[in-house]
């Protein structure tokens, strides 16, 4: 994507070098880094382990400060802070351990000051959305990890970002719970029409939900291949029979083979 | 029988066993009542001390010193907690100091406080508050440590200042070991204002079950001892309960 008002989020020269200690060295995590995302579009990043994955979605929210470049959202630089249509959900459980299904889901509303009654159409929404109408009174310890992992999803869904950052939401459900939330997220996605990035080191999970790949390199964290997975906006996890779907996986493990031998220390 | 139930029973056989073995030795006059008088006697004799006004005073000077003591340690305990935490290097220099607080026997310190403060009730809060504040001091950091680093992430998603991040996140969910600080402290703050009138005071329950002792008043001192120790099990089993409903509804009870 060339043309730089198109980007719904943008990264140029991205940077992220994590200042050292007295007996260790500063540590360059990320870049330097490009990328484009397109309104609407489904991203998503696979790299080794230790690859600044995570360091690039924090960076992406504002919620950790690039060492170098510019990050823009909606044509505007994100600095400092999370920007207002942002929302993210994280790889480790978020739920609010004190509080209900009902009120986890509502916290950012009521801390935004939006009436009762808007708030309650909201929140009755999204829970019912995620599946957890019948569990809107139950507190996370009640709940399974795949539904308290909805909850996070709900909470940030229910603020109605424009773009949806996914720390590896999926990372500690089984298989086939995480194809089930894949054809959730996608529901999500389609119905919202937020874009959305989601950070992943499951190759199958991004082939099956992403418009485009984005293959990441040992640390320094950059791009080494752009995957178009050329699906459909109507798709589900059925897609994993299609032919076209190991295709794409082989791309993706190919690209990232030699560098998660190099994050193992093999090379 | 219900779980609750059968716990219930247990409970009361663990306690009323050695209450009703005790009575039956005192009757029996296997114990002699010089040394200790049957249980059923101490409630008796708890029951009409408490009518009098000179241990109703006792009572309320104690558990007036014990509540001054208990919630200035809490308060400051809270702040010195919080203010720590977020100093690493001060923390650092003095972990291994508040690891050995209690190998202190600070009861060495009375008549410095008595000195400081002159000999009315501030040595004796001082006292309680001494024991007290590690405890929730302690408490304060643990509960701090222990909040995930993903729920500040999620207050700076919602983009709430240090305030509402602090009220809405870090201190809920922190509760739970602040609770435990809350507790220790006061089951410390008791412990050190009762064994300061014990040592060297001129009032309160400590010393008036003190004064009984050397005055061989058998009845008033086991009376007393039993009225304390109900105090500290009925207290603590309060915040017992109330601690319970708080996990219950976070769904750990």
């Amino acid at each position: 994507m060339s043309d730089d008002t198109a980007a719904h989020a943008q990264l140029r020269g991205v940077t992220r070098v994590y200042p050292g200690g007295v007996h260790a060295p500063p540590v360059h995590a990320l870049g330097p880094l490009d990328l484009d995302i397109a309104p609407g579009e489904f991203f998503s990043v696979v790299g080794p382990s230790g690859c600044g994955k995570s360091t690039l979605l924090d960076v992406l929210a504002g919620l950790s400060p690039p060492t170098a470049g510019s990050i823009r959202f909606e044509g505007k630089p994100v600095a400092g802070a999370v920007p207002d249509g942002v929302g993210v959900v994280f790889q480790e459980d978020a739920s609010f351990p004190w509080l209900t299904v009902h009120d986890n889901v509502a916290f950012g509303l009521r801390r935004a000051g939006m009436d009762t009654a808007e708030t309650a159409r909201r929140v009755d929404y999204a829970i019912g959305f995620m599946g957890l109408a019948d569990f809107a009174a139950a507190y996370p310890a009640q709940l399974s990890g795949g539904m308290r992992q909805r909850v996070c999803i709900a909470r940030t869904l229910v603020l109605r970002p424009r773009l949806i950052l996914l720390d590896e939401p999926f990372g500690a459900l089984d298989q086939q719970t995480r194809l089930l939330m894949g054809d959730e997220l996608l529901r999500l996605w389609r119905e919202t029409g937020a874009t959305v990035l989601l950070i992943t080191h499951a190759l199958d999970e991004a082939a099956m939900l992403s418009d485009r790949v984005g293959v990441m390199s040992a640390r320094p964290g950059c791009f080494i291949d752009l995957v178009e997975t050329g699906w459909a906006r109507e798709r589900d996890s059925r897609i994993v029979s299609d032919p076209a779907f190991g295709a794409i996986t082989a791309r993706l493990w190919s690209s990232l083979r030699t560098e998660s031998m190099k994050a193992i220390g093999r090379e | 029988m219900t779980r609750a139930g059968r716990i219930f029973w247990t409970r009361c056989a663990v306690i009323g066993g050695p209450v009703a073995l005790l009575e039956a030795a005192c009757r029996l006059r296997w114990i002699s009542p010089l040394v200790i008088i049957p249980p059923s006697e101490m409630v008796a004799a708890m029951v009409s001390l408490l009518g009098t006004e000179e241990v109703l005073a006792s009572v309320g000077q104690t558990f007036s010193t014990v509540a001054i003591a208990f919630v200035a340690a809490v308060v400051l305990g809270f702040v010195l907690g919080a203010v720590i935490h977020g100093l690493p290097r001060l923390r650092r220099a003095i972990d291994p100091l508040l690891a050995s607080y209690y190998s202190v026997p600070f009861f060495v310190f009375y008549p410095l406080l008595v000195a400081l403060f002159g000999l009315n009730a501030l040595p004796l809060i001082a006292i309680g508050f001494i024991f007290a504040l590690p405890a929730m001091l302690i408490a304060t950091l643990l509960g701090l440590d222990r909040v995930p680093r993903v729920f500040r992430k999620v207050a700076r998603m919602h983009r709430l200042g240090w305030a509402r991040t602090a009220t809405l996140v870090i201190l809920p969910a922190a509760l739970p070991n602040l609770f435990q600080g809350i507790k220790l402290a006061l089951a410390y703050a008791f412990i050190g204002v009762i064994a300061g009138e014990f040592i060297l005071s001129s009032g309160g329950l400590g010393y008036a079950i003190a004064y009984a002792y050397e005055s061989f008043e058998n009845r008033t001192m086991y009376g007393l001892m039993l009225f304390v120790l109900l105090s500290a099990i009925v207290t603590n089993g309060l915040l017992y309960a109330w601690e319970a409903r708080q996990q219950r509804r976070r769904g750990r009870g």
